[in-house]
């Protein structure tokens, strides 16, 4: 995308397009990054809950797959997960590792 | 029509505000700007205005309360003075930043420590370059006219900036002059309905204000909001010449005097200036060609016209009614050389650091800065190009 010149940007950096942070995709800030195990999850809904942004996504009621476009790899999940019998559903793996 | 009143600098802007009737206004007391917001909750409380007042905890939550309700869309006031401003320095760049039309008048005082409540410049100086328009005023009748035009030039289309209004501490916020009050409905008219742009409550155009802007934009943001700053000379200018039709008070960029012809000039913001021209007045008596120049709009600063203005003299001083620590010379002062700088032949500039934390400034003072700039363009020698002024060795 070519980025805009200072003659083209808004005036006072006002954003007059709505819902434009979804093109924002802070995803490609993350360090380490979160894996679901889904033999561990008990559909608690704790992640979805605590997700400051909106990467846990819901499919029919579901926990589903992390939304990896958004997700920064904060790791609230993981520490929040109760997982299954000692089991987390939830953990955090080096991005690229 | 008109009317001439007795009234303080406070109450005149107290009623210019009044006469304008923002939709918003968030302010904090704090001398000497109190007495002034005082009389204009007294306009709310008497439904004179129907302006929103909101009563805050600080100057910081003051200027936010403002940046808010400007963002929403409305038509904002507050007002400060010293400290009160220094509170406000962060969201002062919110403010500009974000284009927000806000205007204040700035009751100039000095700021802390040792505490003091009176009249100085070290507290508007240190916000010259936060992205707010400055316009300073001699007396009560410019700090009134010059609330009144700020409003026009902050909400024009082409600028959308905050705008400090200045005045000094005491000398003009509490001292009583003869003044001229326009007819309200002739300042409603002059001022016109509030323009909006980009308000946060049309919810049927949804805006973001504030958003994080990354390496990859803020230098776009800023570079655009600089070149605002270049287009402001001509809106205040504009301004004045329809605001000469409703008053016939004529305004500038800067009011020169006696200048001219001048060989020798004193360069002097606010009240000093009035004492300045009597003493000017004396020595011209005396076959001394002397003149003054006093800015008015100083930020953006017209460095071109003034360097215009100054050039042909053979001495200048500049008089600071603050000082920049560490910086040699006073804020006005370094404004200064840099509009002449350019120039070949340029007079011999000298700094006078004067009247800080209310100190008066006299006839006096005037005639000995006089006497030793008639000096400095006879012999070409300078003594000292830096030195207080009414202090005590």
């Amino acid at each position: 995308m070519k980025l805009k010149g200072w003659k083209e940007v808004t005036p006072g950096a006002v954003i007059t397009e709505a819902g434009s942070a979804l093109k924002f995709k802070t995803g490609s800030w993350r360090v380490f990054k979160p894996k679901w195990i889904p033999e561990n999850c008990i559909q608690c809904m704790f992640c979805w809950i605590y997700c400051p942004d909106m990467a846990v996504k819901v499919k029919d009621g579901k926990r589903a797959e992390f939304d990896y476009d958004y997700c920064k790899g904060c790791g609230i999940c993981a520490l929040e997960c109760p997982g299954k019998k000692g089991n987390k559903a939830i953990v955090m793996e080096e991005e690229g590792g | 029509m008109s009317k001439v009143v007795a009234v303080t600098g406070n109450e005149a802007v107290a009623n210019a505000l009044r006469q304008i009737n923002p939709d918003v206004c968030a302010a904090y007391p704090i001398t000497p700007q109190t007495d002034m917001m005082q009389r204009f909750a007294s306009f709310v409380s008497d439904g004179k205005v129907k302006t929103e007042l909101i009563l805050v905890e600080s100057e910081h939550s003051a200027m936010s309360a403002c940046i808010g309700s400007a963002a929403a869309g409305g038509r904002v006031a507050t007002a400060t003075s010293g400290p009160g401003l220094a509170l406000m320095w962060e969201m002062l760049f919110v403010a500009s930043g974000m284009r927000l039309p806000i205007v204040m008048p700035v009751v100039n005082r000095s700021l802390s420590a040792p505490l003091n409540i009176h009249g100085d410049h070290s507290d508007a100086m240190g916000a010259r370059d936060s992205g707010w328009i400055q316009l300073w005023s001699e007396n009560a009748q410019e700090a009134y006219d010059n609330a009144i035009q700020a409003f026009r030039i902050a909400e024009h289309m082409d600028i959308r900036l905050p705008v400090m209004i200045c005045l000094d501490g005491f000398i003009i916020s509490h001292s009583i002059e003869r003044i001229e009050y326009l007819d309200d409905d002739t300042v409603k008219n002059f001022v016109g309905e509030y323009k909006q742009l980009n308000p946060l409550l049309d919810t049927e155009h949804p805006v973001s204000y504030g958003p994080l802007i990354l390496p990859d934009y803020y230098m776009e943001f800023r570079r655009a909001q600089a070149e605002v700053m270049t287009k402001v000379a001509d809106v205040v200018l504009n301004v004045a010449k329809d605001f000469e039709k409703i008053s016939g008070r004529k305004y500038g960029l800067f009011e020169t005097y006696r200048l001219d012809d001048a060989e020798i000039g004193l360069v002097i913001l606010n009240s000093a200036a009035g004492t300045s021209k009597d003493v000017i007045d004396e020595f011209r008596n005396k076959g001394i060609k002397a003149g003054l120049l006093k800015p008015r709009l100083y930020r953006p600063f017209p460095y071109e016209e003034i360097g215009e203005a100054l050039k042909h003299l053979k001495a200048v001083c500049v008089l600071d009614r603050a000082d920049a620590f560490g910086a040699s010379y006073g804020p006005l002062f370094m404004d200064i050389a840099s509009s002449i700088y350019h120039y070949k032949d340029k007079p011999i500039l000298i700094n006078k650091i004067y009247g800080l934390g209310g100190r008066d400034y006299m006839p006096e003072h005037a005639e000995i800065v006089l006497n030793e700039l008639a000096e400095i363009a006879k012999t070409g020698k300078v003594k000292t190009f830096k030195e207080y002024i009414g202090v005590r060795e």
